[in-house]
């Protein structure tokens, strides 16, 4: 399979959370503290992503293949389990704990890459 | 509210989801893949698609980089949670996201935005424990944590 599509994804992924300000763990706490100081950044970036995801994904699953593979490779599970349950009650503990999830832990990674000059500022 | 606080606020992440949701729909689009951080990482340690998954992962961090340096928006301070948290919560997020199929980008943005009932059940799911988490250690445990 291609990998330079994957590196275009990729790249713009990173961009969309770093822009987002999800690389920032204060932000999504900030956003799982309802009763707190409650911050509305996420519902925002989960907005901006599913008003294209919810209109782009059903007009290109209508094309017989992908542009550059021979076919779509979608999740094809549909029962909702127990497995499903415990998992995202795990993984939610797990976000809440830290605010870190593998998006912008990932993310987060980058600014270990930063050369020194670049956090010059305080 | 200034200008700056309105662009902070709403229109910068809103941008960034934006951006999110191409970056999501051309993966599908290009290779017919889903954007799940979560399985495309676990991907990149246990195959099969190490190649793929992994120039996405180098993307993502790159990505970010040039976000952060280019553009000049600066990086967010270093939490102050401690270490061993940090590895507990990425333990579970790790384990979890494994047990459940997915994460905030899997089910949260391209589970939904195929308006699958499993993502649904399972985003909700996962933010009601966030949530809850959020309230014991902020407002129980006083921030103890």
């Amino acid at each position: 399979m291609k990998s330079w599509p994957a590196l275009l994804s990729g790249l713009l992924f990173g961009m969309g959370l770093s822009l987002a300000g999800m690389t920032d763990p204060g932000k999504v706490q900030g956003f799982l503290d309802i009763t707190g100081a409650w911050l509305p950044d996420l519902a925002f970036v989960m907005g901006g992503a599913l008003l294209i995801t919810l209109t782009m994904t059903s007009l290109i699953l209508r094309r017989d293949k992908p542009l550059l593979a021979s076919s779509f490779n979608m999740p094809t599970l549909k029962t909702i389990d127990g497995r499903l349950i415990v998992g995202s009650l795990i993984f939610g503990v797990g976000w809440g704990l830290s605010a870190i999830a593998l998006v912008p832990l990932w993310s987060a990674l980058s600014m270990a890459m930063t050369p020194r000059w670049c956090s010059a500022s305080p | 509210m200034s200008a700056i606080e309105l662009l902070e606020t709403y229109i910068t992440p809103l941008l960034g989801g934006l951006t999110l949701g191409v970056a999501a729909m051309w993966l599908l689009f290009s290779l017919g893949r889903v954007a799940g951080i979560s399985g495309i990482v676990w991907g990149v340690m246990a195959g099969p698609d190490r190649q793929w998954r992994g120039f996405f992962v180098a993307g993502l961090l790159v990505g970010g980089l040039i976000i952060h340096t280019v553009i000049g928006i600066p990086i967010p301070e270093q939490s102050s949670t401690s270490l061993s948290l940090v590895a507990l919560s990425g333990l579970l997020v790790g384990f979890g996201t494994r047990i459940g199929g997915g994460c905030t980008s899997g089910h949260g943005v391209c589970g939904i935005g195929r308006q699958s009932l499993r993502s649904i059940v399972a985003t909700i799911t996962f933010m009601a424990a966030g949530v809850l988490t959020v309230f014991v250690i902020r407002h129980v445990v006083g921030g103890a944590l």
